[in-house]
């Protein structure tokens, strides 16, 4: 379970610092080392088994059945890995509160710093492949915030955009990548696949999830073509750039790689793809940085380099190469960790990173510069500093390396690769700290304080006593990694400062005395390099984007050039196609179910249903006269529910559509009442053949279904459970209430949020534009004198209790015969509206004693709290109970709690129902008012009448 | 002529009515297109569970002729759902009539009537 601790631990410093946002820095950076420090601790704990060759796992189901576990699994090589980034993010955390100035958002950074910090150890220590995806996802995410994390800046923004868009880009083919690796295995946890390497590297899948794969470490680790977001990224603070781009999410990639080399590596198409893009980018990063002047830039090139150079590593495919690979991964971690606190301590002193506006700083900043030179020669390779070693080692590999065919070319390269690497570190050295002093400085530098010098010297620290005492320090270390990496195949790890010699020794001199040499001539070849024009990545990544947006807008504004016919065409077009399709390729046979003679009756009513729509189509521009016709549809697709067995839906459709008549009545009082023409009769006839194509299609799909005989409905299980166990014979009203009470409940939260866009689109239309537009607005339409006429206002007015009464009627009996909720709520709500129509909006709004949103609100409260209860008894969530009970008089009656759900939905329909009709009255009457309206009950009330007369 | 014949027409008649209403150039069209689309869906979904007459899905012990209670289940909150859904593109329209003046949909823009320019020299 520490294991899980080991994991989580700085997510939890994130949480607690963002929380304290506010507080002292000290107090900040306190709560974000610890996570560091705690974690560093249990690694500690974990050592012994560990890096004896064991791997410690923890493994617990989160989702079983898509194989995603939270597995975590720590060995040697996930170990050395996570020490990393744990004890370098401590020194960041310290440096980091010494570095970054009191006007910024201290605890803001450390939270996203802890944030990355966790994702990283995620990436190390998760033991499932797509908790690991989980995680890699959430590098690029919280390494885009961190890059831009001074937002107002145009460079920040825009590094921070390039770099998401190119990770997080190859992050999506990782996902493929591992997708796929985990098919081939069978499994997603990492162990599995560690064991299923030959039946990996044999699948005809390989080559594809190898390539997919590969983008997502090549994007990560910065690799050619895909380096250069990387310096872009230098836009960050001093610290992420020291964090991210030196130790911790660039290696990311490359770790994968060492991850994957037991099961990937060893096959021809990972040696040619790996090791070349790996000395490509080797060779031309580092040429780049020695031509680069911003101090932070030389070392972002510089970091592609070696980035390129241990991808080149683990791509040579031998185990050997590999374990120098782990090796270096350490190596360059503390060397160039401590030189990017470096270049930002002379940042922060003398106020410039430009190296051309910089020299001699030596002398000001003597501390500063001791570890700056010695960071940089082991950055250089120079003896005896741990860089030395393992580049050694590195061109030891390469001597042994044949590249199609030709063995002259790895080495010929490396000695290249290294030679410019020896070049750039000495500029950093002799241009920055040694050579001339210019005439001032921006600032007056001297030595930082204490905290932003000991990280970065604690690491030089490191990187000295590594080259002095390769063997005591690093073995235990990095044997066990490489035997992780090489499934222990690896020749005995022999770090030593004199290997007698050999090869490499010869060409690491010749690479030092070119560098040097190189260096001497700096200012010609600057010339040179300057001439000429190589093309600007950056400026290809904008303008591919530019472009990608603009096609993305035109695609856009194709489809919607703001016609809704254009959209609705092309959806029933595909609609009507995607039928088709299916009919051509399956065949269209009618069934041979039995059918029911239609008896005469039926035949009128279907006679008078296609009248109606014909009508309402002829006419459609006569709205008055539409809305009889289509409540005449409405009307006979009620009867027809009635006659085929479905009475619950005659009552809902029937409810349903007087209320729908009064609110396109309503809404028609404010439109235009006949419109002219806009479509065109060629417009016409091709809508009327869509139209046709559709009607056929859905026609013939109904007749296909209704003339075969059901197969197995899973409705027997209703039916027969329903009064067993809902309590209720009215299967429908259970299955509403009970057996698929869910469904319901998040019916009726639709309903409520339809009433509240109603409220929300309609409550300030009285205002702006469209008010103006009210105010102005005439009636179009003779009105009758007599606007609240007294029989229409008695009659309601009676009909208000009888309503509400058979709405009460219908609400009970709703579980055992036809009835429920949904119609106790409509046939409630007409009876009230019939008052605001009867007398008038304002009569009958003063009248009304509860808020609309409240029983909206208080019905989806109740019918939560109903479907909750079931919990306390351990029963699924909206499970009912039920019991009968005796009274005296009433007699033995039934109560189940899922007659408390249908009361939350009842109050929901009533609260939604009302609240839109009300609404739109209410906007109808805001035009509609004179002055010398006085709103009564009726015109002419009798009451008056007779005080008048008297 | 069979019931089903009866249903599955009028099924067919009322989605082609709705498509080509709700193709027209205007808001309250579409609005009358939707309801009838509604009409239809709800019909087809309802077939599903096969026409029965006199048989309304309330449980008798040792009935084994019932109509199929599910899909009315699914039509009941469908039909209340539908309503939701005209309302809300009656309201749609409405506020979009106040607030621009006019009712089409077909992307094309009413012209304004022309303004007499008060700069202009007869």
């Amino acid at each position: 379970m520490h294991l899980v601790l080991l994991m989580l631990l700085p997510f939890i410093g994130a949480l607690l610092t963002s929380v304290a946002g506010r507080a002292h820095r000290n107090m900040l950076a306190g709560i974000a080392c610890t996570p560091a420090l705690v974690g560093l601790l249990l690694l500690a704990l974990l050592a012994p088994s560990v890096l004896g060759g064991q791997a410690v796992q923890f493994r617990a189901d989160w989702v079983p059945a898509l194989g995603l576990d939270i597995s975590v699994r720590v060995d040697a090589l996930g170990w050395l890995f996570a020490a990393l980034i744990l004890g370098i993010g401590l020194l960041i955390v310290i440096y980091a509160r010494f570095y970054l100035p009191a006007n910024e958002p201290m605890g803001r950074f450390l939270a996203l710093l802890l944030l990355f910090q966790g994702a990283m150890l995620g990436i190390s220590l998760s033991g499932n492949l797509l908790l690991l995806l989980i995680f890699w996802e959430l590098t690029s995410l919280s390494s885009f915030l961190l890059i831009g994390f001074r937002n107002d800046k145009a460079e920040g923004r825009q590094g921070a955009r390039m770099a998401l868009a190119v990770t997080g880009g190859g992050g999506l083919a990782l996902i493929a990548g591992l997708l796929l690796i985990g098919q081939i295995a069978g499994s997603f946890e990492l162990a599995d696949i560690l064991a299923s390497g030959d039946a990996i590297r044999t699948s005809p899948l390989y080559p594809v999830a190898l390539v997919l794969f590969l983008l997502g470490c090549f994007t990560k680790s910065a690799q050619f073509p895909f380096h250069f977001w990387l310096p872009h990224a230098m836009a960050a603070p001093t610290p992420v750039s020291a964090y991210l781009h030196s130790a911790t999410m660039v290696k990311a990639g490359v770790f994968l790689l060492a991850r994957f080399w037991p099961v990937l590596a060893g096959t021809d198409l990972w040696f040619y793809l790996v090791s070349t893009t790996g000395l490509v980018t080797m060779v031309m990063g580092a040429a780049i940085a020695l031509f680069r002047h911003d101090l932070k830039a030389i070392l972002a090139y510089s970091t592609v380099s070696h980035l390129g150079l241990l991808t080149m590593l683990f791509g040579f495919g031998t185990p050997a190469a590999a374990m120098v690979g782990v090796f270096h991964l350490l190596n360059h971690a503390l060397f160039k960790a401590a030189l990017f606190m470096n270049a930002g301590i002379v940042d922060h002193e003398t106020g410039t990173r430009d190296i051309r506006l910089l020299g001699g700083v030596a002398g000001l900043m003597p501390i500063t510069a001791t570890l700056g030179v010695i960071a940089a020669a082991s950055m250089a390779g120079l003896p005896p500093f741990g860089g030395f070693l393992s580049k050694e080692m590195m061109l030891e590999e390469t001597a042994h390396i044949v590249w199609a065919g030709q063995n002259w070319a790895v080495p010929l390269l490396a000695v290249i690769g290294a030679t410019l690497s020896v070049a750039y570190s000495l500029r950093y050295i002799f241009h920055l700290y040694l050579g001339q002093r210019p005439a001032s400085y921006p600032a007056n530098p001297h030595d930082p304080p204490l905290g932003l010098w000991v990280p970065s010297a604690v690491l030089v620290a490191l990187t000295v006593l590594v080259g002095l005492f390769p063997r005591t320090l690093t073995f235990d270390l990095i044997a066990p990694a490489a035997a992780v990496v090489t499934g222990g195949t690896a020749p005995p790890f022999k770090p030593a400062l004199w290997h007698g010699l050999s090869p490499a020794l010869g060409m690491s001199v010749l690479a030092v005395i070119i560098g040097a040499t190189l260096l001497r001539r700096h200012g010609l070849l600057q010339r040179g390099w300057d001439a000429v024009r190589l093309p600007d990545a950056r400026r290809l990544f904008e303008s591919t984007v530019e472009w990608m947006v603009r096609c993305a807008d035109t695609i856009t504004r194709t489809i919607h050039n703001g016609s809704l016919q254009r959209q609705l065409v092309l959806l029933f077009i595909v609609a009507i196609i995607l039928g088709a399709v299916g009919a051509w390729t399956g065949g269209y046979t009618p069934g041979t179910r039995a059918t029911i003679a239609a008896p005469p009756v039926a035949v009128v009513a279907w006679l008078l249903l296609l009248a109606a729509v014909a009508a309402v189509v002829k006419v459609q521009r006569q709205r008055f006269l539409t809305l009889i016709y289509i409540s005449v549809i409405g009307l006979i697709v009620s009867l027809a529910f009635v006659y085929l067995s479905a009475p619950d839906l005659a009552l809902t459709q029937i409810s349903v559509e007087i209320v729908t008549i009064l609110l396109l009545l309503l809404a028609l009082n404010l439109l235009p009442k006949i419109p002219a023409r806009v479509s065109s009769n060629g417009r016409r006839l091709r809508d009327g053949m869509i139209g046709l194509a559709g009607g056929t299609a859905t026609g013939l799909a109904a007749w296909a279904v209704m003339t075969r005989a059901p197969n197995d409905p899973i409705s027997a299980y209703h039916w027969t459970n329903s009064y067993a166990h809902g309590g209720g014979t009215n299967v429908v009203n259970v299955t509403l209430v009970d057996f698929r009470a869910f469904d319901t409940f998040g019916e009726i939260i639709v309903l409520g949020i339809a009433a509240l866009t109603i409220f929300a689109l309609l409550q300030p239309a009285t205002r702006g534009v469209s008010g103006r537009r009210l105010r102005e607005w005439v009636a179009d339409l003779p009105r009758s004198p007599e606007r609240h006429p007294m029989m229409f206002a008695v009659a309601a007015r009676l009909l208000l209790p009888l309503a509400t009464m058979i709405g009460l009627y219908i609400f009970l009996r709703g579980h055992n015969m036809p009835g429920g909720g949904f119609i106790a709520g409509l046939v409630v709500s007409i009876a009230m509206l019939m008052q605001y129509m009867a007398s008038g909006f304002e009569w009958a709004d003063q009248r009304r004693q509860i808020d609309e949103h409240l029983l909206i609100g208080l019905g989806v409260i109740i019918a939560a709290l109903t479907g909750l209860g079931s919990l306390f008894f351990h029963a699924p969530l909206f499970t009912s109970s039920f019991g009968y009970f005796t009274l005296p008089l009433i007699g033995t009656f039934e109560l189940a709690t899922a007659m408390f759900f249908d009361v939350g939905v009842a109050m929901t329909v009533i609260g939604a129902v009302m609240l839109a009709l009300a609404e739109l009255s209410h906007v109808a009457q805001r035009v509609q008012k004179e002055p010398d309206d006085d709103e009564g009950p009726m015109d002419i009330d009798p009451a008056t009448l007779r005080e008048a007369e008297a | 002529m069979s019931i089903e014949f009866l249903v599955a027409s009028a099924i067919g008649v009322l989605t082609m009515a709705g498509i080509y209403l709700c193709l027209r150039g205007r808001t309250f069209p579409v609005v009358l297109g939707l309801a009838m689309l509604s009409y239809a869906i709800n019909l087809f979904l309802f077939a599903i569970g096969r026409l029965v007459l006199n048989r309304p899905p309330l449980y008798e012990k040792g009935l084994t002729e019932y109509t199929d209670p599910l899909p009315q289940a699914l039509v009941l909150t469908a039909i209340v759902i539908s309503f939701g859904m005209t309302a809300l593109a009656v309201v749609l329209a409405l506020r979009n009539f106040l607030e621009t003046g006019t009712d089409q949909v077909d992307g094309v823009v009413e012209a304004d009537p022309p303004r007499p320019d008060p700069e202009a020299r007869p």
